[in-house]
């Protein structure tokens, strides 16, 4: 008979090493799997983390592990065919440990937290792929692993957003294509001065910037640019089945993204050191799975914890945040040695009380809001339109605001809509 | 040297290639497939339309599941490539 495990998590991305760190840090039996190379060697994304979730599990994280910069400055865009309207937020307390949002390279950081998990005392076996599950009647006993079996007392899904052995388990289908949104993604090396005048940072000061516009040719979905130490994470989010629909590629889109006139300059000379892609779950819970069931977990991407709004994008808090709530539910369960479903759905409850559950339900209709297409090419054409009235001298006599948003919209949308559409904005995100 | 066509990108990529294909087709069912949505769904241009034929190759797949999840033929069999193969992130 095999050495049992209390537990096996499945990839060690965010959710599967803060699960592995709680578990191991409790004293349990835990083997973590990872079917990359190392740690992070499969994950990419756009590239910030946000919020206290990390620091609460290591605390002081940012004064060892790998990040990139804080995030000091947050803009948002929308881009006309040429022109640019933006907003930007900046505050002195984004600057302050602990960071409000940091700017990550998941290759790097992956592997500096599965070095935690390790350190903690839990395996962590990379190139190692969980293939199928081992049952025993209802309950799920183990894995099978390049050809091993491994048996466990409870596996913890944290593989993401394909996450075919959650399938396996019986407690979710294949995501569908209008629940997910594709991300693509260039690093572009500058040197770090360059990139600090370009974007008006200084030292460790980092920027999210976020972009909607026509560049997305009407699909739902934007832009974004983040700031890395010595390098740009420059990309594009697009709805999947738009893509198949409208009969674009997502790279024809980062092009013509790059292209535009105002994107060119920030990353004029840059070299490109990556191209990457992955799926984003972004229905929320409105496609949520069943959590849990007789010895089986699932968490982070795998559970579709993800919540954006137009405004934020955000899933690796929720990642981690899921796989500490996992954690604590598989050490309560150890203590009662009772994995069955009833003992597991204390998960449920731990993330009805967190901000996991709580946020996926307040950004509910968000994912239906943001499929409104007027949101991704008309108004932000509009909005550089306006502007760009107000602002052009052309020596004839001037208009007041009104008079321009009535000729700016005619024909194109009444100001009763966009009224009501502003007004469902402001209800929904 | 302008890196705006997916081939160019992908040649920056590391990879270590398996021998064996990790996805599979099926080419009777692709056939008759009108949409080809797989061909606009893959970033890394995987699958490519040739005189009203699908052609696959998986050595540029970033393994990010779209072509699995576009697919409403049941044409496409993606399991993951075999572990430590495939796209190896560097920076991610």
């Amino acid at each position: 008979m095999k050495e049992k495990f209390d537990a096996i998590v499945i990839g060690a991305g965010p959710a599967g090493c803060a699960c592995g760190y709680t578990l191991a840090r409790a004293g349990m039996q835990v083997l973590v799997v990872e079917r990359g190379k190392f740690a992070g060697a499969k994950n990419m994304w756009g590239g910030a983390f946000y919020g206290p979730t990390l620091g609460d599990l290591i605390p002081n994280f940012w004064e060892e592990a790998p990040f990139e910069r804080y995030i000091a400055c947050h803009r948002f865009s929308a881009l006309s065919k040429d022109s640019c309207l933006s907003a930007e937020f900046t505050t002195p307390k984004f600057s302050e440990p602990p960071y409000n949002g940091v700017t990550i390279l998941r290759s790097k950081f992956d592997r500096w937290f599965a070095t935690k998990v390790e350190e903690m005392g839990a395996i962590v076996a990379t190139g190692l792929e969980a293939e199928e599950l081992i049952w025993d009647g209802n309950f799920i006993a183990g894995i099978e692993a390049s050809g091993d079996e491994l048996p466990a007392s409870v596996i913890v899904s944290c593989e993401g957003v394909n996450s075919v052995i959650a399938e396996k388990a019986g407690i979710k289908n294949k995501s569908k294509a209008r629940d997910v949104k594709q991300g693509i993604k260039e690093v572009i090396a500058l040197p770090r001065e360059t990139i600090n005048q370009r974007f008006n940072l200084t030292g460790n000061e980092g920027i999210a910037w976020e972009f909607i516009g026509s560049f997305t040719r009407g699909l739902p979905g934007g832009g974004f640019i983040y700031s890395n130490k010595d390098s740009l994470s420059v990309g594009i989010v697009v709805q999947l089945n738009a893509l198949a629909e409208k009969q674009v590629k997502a790279n024809d889109i980062l092009e013509d993204f790059k292209a535009h006139p105002y994107i060119t300059r920030l990353i004029d000379g840059g070299k490109l050191l990556e191209y990457s892609a992955h799926l984003v779950p972004v229905s929320g819970i409105n496609v949520m799975p069943k959590l849990y069931r007789d010895g089986f977990l699932v968490t982070g991407d795998a559970a579709g914890f993800v919540v954006g709004t137009g405004l934020i994008l955000e899933g690796a808090n929720f990642a981690v945040a899921s796989g500490i709530a996992a954690a604590e539910t598989v050490i309560r369960a150890k203590q009662k040695e009772d994995f069955s479903e009833s003992s597991l759905a204390y998960y449920q409850e731990l993330l009805e009380k967190s901000f996991i559950l709580k946020d996926l339900k307040t950004f509910k209709e968000a994912p239906h809001f943001l499929e409104n297409p007027r949101i991704y090419s008309l108004y932000p054409d509009l909005a550089c339109d306006l502007a760009e009235k107000l602002l052009t001298n052309d020596g004839k006599p001037r208009k007041k605001v009104w008079k321009h948003l009535r000729e700016a919209t005619s024909n194109k949308v009444s100001l009763f809509q966009i009224a009501w559409e502003l007004l469902k904005a402001v209800k929904t995100i | 040297m302008n890196f705006a066509s997916v081939e160019d990108k992908l040649a920056v990529n590391k990879y270590d290639i398996d021998r064996d294909f990790h996805i599979n087709t099926h080419e009777n069912i692709c056939q008759t497939c009108e949409g080809h949505f797989c061909v606009f769904a893959c970033p890394a241009d995987c699958y490519k339309l040739t005189d009203g034929h699908i052609t696959f190759s998986f050595e540029g797949c970033l393994e990010c599941g779209s072509c699995r999840i576009i697919c409403d033929k049941e044409a496409i069999e993606w399991v993951l490539p075999r572990p430590g193969f495939g796209i190896c992130y560097e920076y991610g």
